[in-house]
């Protein structure tokens, strides 16, 4: 039987981390578009779902090559949307990480870093620059445009967001780089 | 000849791998070979493993298997100047072993 469950995540580990707790429910992911995810009946733990940021969409050669290598290794591309996709792995067929070591972690958290940093920044000028305008209309015209307002709340409750997630990732990034320099 | 930067150490993932490949494996081999060689310490991930394959076929340190091209499973093989990376990491390794061995575990006897 199919279940479909709406859900918003902006971490991806915390993402993953609820995929897997629903495929040991016996909920296995089959498919995802924007915050839609269509689960199917399986045998309880059947599978480790991991998501990655790829480098280039799926359907680039690159992407294609990877993807291939990875069936390879017994990992199933389930899903995709955009430049993320979903993967999995019978649990039987062992442990299922996509990066063992601090580098490949790094630069995969960079990716999704330079994802975020610019729809920010896009939220956090038209905040300001509809901030700006409802100032003009309050100081010069003493009226409030209801229009405008909503805008600022939007874009500022966006930007803060992603802000926030921002922030996160970052804060990954420096515990592996602090590692680094005593491990490998 | 290797470029004079790369005096450091390898990390232990890029020896296991080119350890691997003295003998033609595909990427599902080495994930294997690694793991069994180091009785299951060191698990490679994937992502992690298809990034250090590029590298090391990009510094010419392993190449692809010729004719490996009807089958899908690409197969590579450890190179001469895969070898002597190998080879010099052995005397840095060495070197450290003999100097830890010397001062911390002489100092445990």
């Amino acid at each position: 039987m199919r279940h479909i469950v709406w859900k918003a995540y902006m971490n991806h580990e915390k993402e993953e981390k609820w995929l897997n707790e629903m495929s040991a429910k016996g909920m296995a992911l089959v498919g995802y578009s924007w915050c839609r995810y269509v689960f199917e009946d399986s045998p309880k733990a059947e599978y480790t779902y991991r998501i990655e940021l790829l480098k280039d969409l799926p359907g680039n050669a690159e992407s294609r090559a990877y993807l291939q290598f990875l069936q390879q290794t017994g990992i199933e591309h389930v899903a995709s949307y955009l430049r993320w996709v979903y993967l999995r792995k019978k649990r039987a067929e062992g442990q299922f990480d996509l990066y063992s070591d601090a580098d490949s972690k790094i630069s995969h958290y960079k990716r999704i870093l330079y994802l975020w940093i610019p729809i920010m920044l896009l939220n956090l000028m038209a905040f300001i620059s509809n901030g700006l305008h409802v100032l003009d209309d309050i100081l010069h015209h003493g009226r409030v445009f209801g229009g405008n307002l909503i805008c600022i709340v939007l874009n500022g409750f966006f930007a803060f967001l992603i802000l926030w997630m921002i922030i996160v990732y970052l804060r990954k990034v420096q515990k592996l780089r602090a590692e680094k320099r005593i491990h490998e | 000849m290797p470029e004079s930067m790369e005096r450091g150490a390898l990390t232990e993932a890029v020896l296991y791998i080119l350890l691997s490949l003295y003998s033609p494996l595909h990427g599902y081999g080495i994930m294997q070979n690694v793991s069994e060689l180091s009785g299951g310490r060191v698990v490679l991930g994937a992502g992690t493993l298809y990034g250090a394959i590029n590298t090391l076929v990009e510094k010419n340190w392993i190449e692809p298997l010729e004719g490996a091209a009807g089958n899908r499973r690409k197969e590579y093989i450890i190179t001469n100047t895969g070898k002597a990376a190998v080879a010099q990491e052995i005397v840095r390794l060495e070197e450290l072993l003999r100097n830890a061995t010397k001062i911390a575990a002489g100092g445990l006897k």
